[in-house]
């Protein structure tokens, strides 16, 4: 009974930890666990090839450990004095060669997968070349080929190769989707990082900023969104179609001489801040805020609320955030709130 | 301490005759290692960042004159002749000869610093200032860095000739002194010449 | 005159502030480095409440940066290197047989330096923010345009004058061990504490200024309009990165080696057995050392720095694995056979084995540069350094801690508590940090302040603050011990773990003011091992009785650091009065130092009598 006991403890730590490792793999759309795309899967292979060599490694130095620490405790009262070994040239020979061979195995994959994300796509006609510019803490996308410009959302085909070309506006960000692509820095500059992948999948993907940059730094995530061909060919469109501003004339002034001034809606506006073309059928807004019409938790509502929520105190959302509180009536709020909610693209 | 040592009576390299010595002279070297490592670092930085000129601003190669460059580095490759004269007579117990030397080499210093003053003076009036350019910063803050380190070596060489023409003599207390602020001042030396052929001749050339 | 016993000698206070006794300035390191540690401790622990639920708001987003901020620089630069330099000074002299450090006077400036430059760090909690750039401060971040207030000059000040302090502390201890070893000791005789002493301060030597150059620059630049890191001005802002880095990585191995070095005495005399494989252990610690040096890009994969030096860097930072297998499979060999006692100590240090391996295996996984796009900057890497640093460096601290406590202060500490503290402290570590892998390769990144609601971190940041918790109440338990202890009376004996091999265990606990009565005669490695088991109670004496020269305490060290502390301020405020004189009492100490020789004072053999023998 005692013994059952002692074997059953003895397994409790490994059933936890397989049950923990199960449940940790995280959100498919989120997890590095879980790659939704060639490079991801071959990051992925990559690091399951060095986590099977290191399990192997840890396994065989527990192992030894274990043996050591209950074999050899000293007994009560025990005088003796242990032979005093100086060394052993074959042991110390062998746990010198099998690590290098471990390594061995695991840097010639590591050379190859170096080599092979680095390929430069950025002059392939048959990619999709967008240009990533990060914002303290916004996420821009031009797409050249199309003389498009869009914020916190990338929506890409899923059957291109997607061509990254990254920098910074401001500070030190880095460009990360862990279910996608792993990630790049953002330097300063004219130093641009390049950066390829393919999201054969359709569906939406988390990307967030990995580099400290600032208060909200933790809040900086965009979405990638993957549609197919025809959806993708749809959205170029709407997006450089005219927008009608509203049709309230004071609501229009107040848009235009308010947001305007930053933002752009189709053709009005400026584009040196977040362009708000089509902000009705983004995943969310301000990349946190994520619209739903089932909230299940603080940072959901739908497009509208979460409009509201932002525009009425953006730095309550966002600290540092450079979009200032901007001074609206309360009608007026509700009615760019409800007029920027229906900005809805269709594709 | 100082009364109860005869001159003639001194080891011949007084320097390395007591542990105290001994620690002092390597302690120095290691200490010119890790300056090695900062020159380096500095020169570095100068190197990536040499040609980020800007517009409108004076370039390496118009502001460079080579012809008090060259004064300057001559001077101050025979400021170290004249010390390692200043440690020969050291060694020799010449104490008079010693400190007359290590004059000579305080006098070149002074004579360094007051051209590297009278150039920094003229490139700042030609629009070449700290804040100008990446490039600007990093040549004043690496050839500045020298600078100092040369103004720093005459102060202290110049308090140890004090020291031992007034009150204290040569003694295996003073000798280490002298012979670490040699060795300092050949470091600086070798730096210049790094800094007159990385920063002027390179600068002259590319 | 010349047996100077007109020399001042103080007490009290001012002793603790003249004193360049190395025993007693590990002493105040120890006191002010564990005063750092329980500051940084306590950072951690409001990063942990801050993050123990999604969208928390226990502490605002500025106010967060400042913690992560603090938390690694204190941890790094205040806590982990001078308990290291406690641990250094108390031993490293005893373990070669010397009476002092060959530059006691400067080790004391080490000291002082280091404490003014922290204290001067954490002064800007109180004077409108904290530095908040991460305890890397990488511009254009830590720049004016984008951190205005004054917090990052806090960090460049701060750090510059400690580690002027690190440097010189650095290069007294190479000096030491080359110059200062009994007769007999040679290189290939020195304790394995002493080696990885030794390789540490080289790196020191060589990294630092490095640092020094990146902190000049980023000053420079905050302070007097420079342009090294302003983009717009054809400034660079990777080249911080790797200026960063080339200190920072050697870094990590400075941190580390004299764990290993902690380790290796502990196990060794707890298994009653020679160190397994000596000389492969000290080219396994020079290996690390240099390696150390070429693999600072591994931090920087994914700054686009193009496939052939992500290749080179990959490789050559897989290679270090190699010689700390050695290590690892020398530890297990020396227990092997051995007759090990679990003494808290040891338990620390027996600890430290596997959590090591784990932390070093992340490491190797790091490493692959293209997997590393995945990890870099995400909680993955959070958990890998805090496996090697906490896992690794705290453990083999507070073994060493537990081990040498009886030299360093006549006490023992208690086992009961110690056990507790150990057990407490390892459980609480691994559930911390263990998790945090998991956490990063969901996808969550490091640094943040606050993490979505349903992305599935909850549990494990719930999980993860829960252990810090118990690595806190360990580290309140090791505290009660020390108090505990300090009303014990002084009864530790010269060798108290019976087991002791190596030349600190043949003099009293503490040990005397001059260390070694007579010098001792080493006539191989371990060398009071070799003696008791030819049955010799204690060392052959290398010379006769006589008077032994000791240096004068000094009150300029102290001064000379408040001088920096002084002129600190005055950079950072453009106060340039108060800069001048800053500088100018600093340059004062150094002039008096020049003028006045310092003749020291003997202690003669009749009063080595008294003293020596321990009562």
């Amino acid at each position: 009974m005692m013994n059952r006991w002692h074997v059953l403890k003895r397994l409790m730590p490994l059933l936890a930890g397989m049950v923990l490792l199960l449940s940790a793999c995280g959100r498919a759309d989120l997890s590095t666990l879980r790659p939704q795309g060639p490079v991801a899967e071959e990051q992925f292979g990559l690091m399951k090839l060095s986590i099977t060599i290191m399990i192997l490694v840890v396994i065989v130095v527990f192992a030894i450990a274990l043996y050591v620490i209950i074999r050899f405790r000293r007994r009560p009262g025990d005088k003796t004095v242990p032979v005093q070994v100086e060394g052993n040239h074959k042991l110390e020979v062998i746990w010198t060669v099998i690590p290098i061979i471990l390594l061995i195995i695991l840097g010639v994959p590591t050379i190859k997968t170096v080599f092979g994300l680095a390929e430069d796509y950025t002059k392939d006609p048959n990619a999709v070349q967008v240009k990533v510019t990060a914002h303290q803490y916004w996420w821009e996308f031009e797409y050249p080929t199309y003389e498009i410009k869009t914020a916190q959302e990338l929506l890409i085909p899923d059957d291109a190769v997607i061509s990254i070309e990254a920098k910074t506006a401001d500070v030190l960000h880095s460009f990360w989707i862990p279910s996608l692509a792993g990630k790049i820095d953002t330097n300063p500059g004219g130093n641009v990082n390049i950066m390829y992948f393919e999201a054969p999948k359709q569906g939406v993907y988390l990307g967030k900023c990995a580099e400290l940059c600032g208060p909200s730094h933790s809040l900086m995530d965009f979405k990638v969104k993957v549609v197919d061909r025809a959806s993708f060919e749809r959205w170029v469109v709407a997006q450089k179609s005219p927008v009608a501003l509203p049709a309230d004339q004071e609501i229009a002034d107040v848009l235009t001489n308010q947001c305007l001034s930053c933002h752009a809606v189709g053709a009005n506006g400026g584009l040196m801040y977040p362009n708000l073309t089509g902000i009705g059928s983004r995943e969310s807004v301000a990349g946190i805020l994520i619209n739903t019409d089932q909230p299940e938790y603080a940072n959901e509502g739908s497009v509208e609320e979460n409009l509201k929520k932002w525009i009425k105190d953006p730095e309550a959302i966002k600290p540092g955030t450079l979009m200032p509180k901007v001074d609206l009536s309360e009608q007026q709020l509700d009615a760019i709130s409800k007029y920027l909610a229906d900005l809805k693209l269709d594709y | 301490m100082s009364a109860s040592h005869v001159e003639g009576k001194l080891p011949h390299e007084p320097e390395k005759a007591t542990l105290e010595g001994r620690n002092k002279v390597l302690g120095f070297w290691l200490f010119l290692g890790g300056e090695t490592v900062l020159f380096g670092t500095l020169f570095s930085a100068f190197l990536a960042l040499r040609h980020q000129v800007g517009d409108g601003n004076p370039t390496a190669d118009e502001l460079f004159k080579l012809s008090t460059v060259a004064i300057a580095t001559a001077i101050l490759l025979v400021s170290s002749l004249t010390s390692v004269f200043a440690i020969q007579a050291m060694h020799r117990n010449q104490v008079k000869a010693m400190l007359n030397w290590l004059i000579i080499t305080v006098i070149l210093g002074f004579g360094f610093l007051g051209l590297e003053i009278y150039e920094f003076y003229e490139y700042v009036h030609e629009g070449h200032k700290f804040s100008t350019s990446a490039f600007s910063t990093s040549f004043y803050t690496l050839v500045g860095f020298h600078g100092a380190h040369v103004l720093f070596g005459v102060l202290w060489i110049t308090l140890l000739i004090i020291q031992i023409s007034t009150k204290k003599g040569l003694t295996v207390v003073t000798a280490p002194k002298v012979y670490v602020a040699g060795m300092y001042w050949h470091f600086i030396d070798v730096v210049w010449v790094f800094i007159f052929t990385v920063v002027y001749l390179m600068g002259k050339v590319g | 005159m010349a047996h100077g016993h007109a020399v001042k000698r103080y007490s009290g206070l001012m002793d603790w502030l003249t004193t360049v006794d190395h025993k007693k300035i590990g002493i105040l390191y120890l006191i002010s480095g564990g005063f750092f540690f329980l500051v940084g401790g306590l950072e951690a622990l409001l990063i942990r409440i801050q993050l123990w639920k999604p969208l928390n708001d226990f502490v605002g987003a500025d106010t967060y940066n400042e913690l992560l901020t603090m938390h690694g620089t204190t941890m790094i630069f205040l806590a982990a290197m001078p308990l290291l330099f406690a641990l250094m000074n108390a031993i490293v002299p005893l373990q070669i047989g010397a009476r002092d450090v060959a530059f006691p006077f400067v080790n004391a400036l080490g000291f002082w330096t280091f404490f003014f430059g922290g204290v001067l760090l954490n002064v800007s909690w109180f004077t409108g923010g904290a530095p908040d750039a991460g305890w890397t401060s990488y511009a254009p971040l830590s720049t004016t345009t984008f951190s205005s207030d004054h917090g990052v000059d806090y960090y460049v000040l701060g750090l510059q004058i400690a580690g002027i302090g690190t440097l010189v502390g650095g290069i007294n201890f190479l000096a030491t061990i080359i110059n200062m070893r009994a007769p007999g000791m040679s290189f290939m005789r020195m304790p394995m504490f002493t080696w990885t002493a030794f390789i540490t301060s080289a790196l020191i030597l060589f990294a630092f200024p490095a640092l020094t150059v990146g902190l000049v620059a980023l000053m420079f630049d905050r302070l007097f309009s420079g342009n090294f890191f302003e983009v717009s001005n054809g400034g660079n802002a990777v080249l911080w990165e790797h200026i960063f880095w080339i200190f920072g990585h050697p870094e990590v191995y400075i941190l580390i080696l004299p764990a290993f070095g902690v380790i290796s005495e502990v196990i060794s005399t707890f298994s009653r057995k020679r160190l397994f494989g000596y000389s492969s252990m000290v080219f396994a610690t020079v290996l690390i050392g240099f390696l150390g040096f070429m693999v600072w890009a591994h931090h920087m994969f994914t700054v686009g720095l193009g496939p052939v030096a992500n290749a080179l860097f990959s490789i050559a930072t897989m290679l270090i694995a190699v010689p700390t297998g050695i290590k690892i499979f020398n530890w297990l060999f020396t227990m092997w056979g051995g007759s090990i006692r679990y003494t808290t100590a040891n338990l620390f240090a027996v600890g430290f084995v596997p959590t090591f391996v784990m932390g070093g295996v992340t490491g190797v996984m790091l490493a692959a540069a293209p997997a590393d796009f995945q990890y870099h900057d995400s909680y993955f890497v959070v958990a890998h350094f805090h496996y090697v640093i906490v896992g690794g460096l705290i453990l083999g601290i507070f073994s060493g801690l537990f081990y040498w406590w009886p030299k360093m202060f006549g006490r023992m500490l208690h086992e009961g508590w110690g056990k507790l503290c150990f057990w407490t402290f390892f459980i609480g570590f691994h559930l911390t940090f263990f998790v945090q892998h998991f956490l990063g390769l969901m996808g969550m990144p490091r640094r943040v302040w606050q993490y979505l609601d349903g992305l599935g971190f909850n549990n494990l940041n719930l999980i993860s603050t829960i252990g810090a918790m118990l690595m806190g109440l360990g580290t309140v338990f090791f505290i009660i011990n020390v108090i505990i202890t300090a009303f014990k009376p002084r009864d530790a004996a010269n060798d108290p773990w019976e087991d002791g091999r190596t030349l600190e265990w043949t003099i009293s606990s503490p040990a005397p003011e001059y260390n070694f009565a007579q010098t001792p005669l080493v006539r191989g490695y371990d060398a009071y091992w070799k003696e008791k088991m030819e049955g010799k109670k204690a060392m052959t004496p290398a010379e006769p009785l006589g008077p032994i020269h000791m240096p004068s305490p000094s009150i300029l060290p102290f001064v000379m650091s408040v001088g920096l502390f002084i002129a600190g301020f005055g950079l950072m405020y453009h106060w340039h009065i108060v800069t001048i004189a800053g500088l100018g009492i600093t340059l004062l100490c150094m002039f008096l130092r020049s003028v006045y020789d310092d003749h020291g004072f003997h202690i003669e053999p009749d009063e080595l009598q008294d003293k020596g023998v321990k009562g």
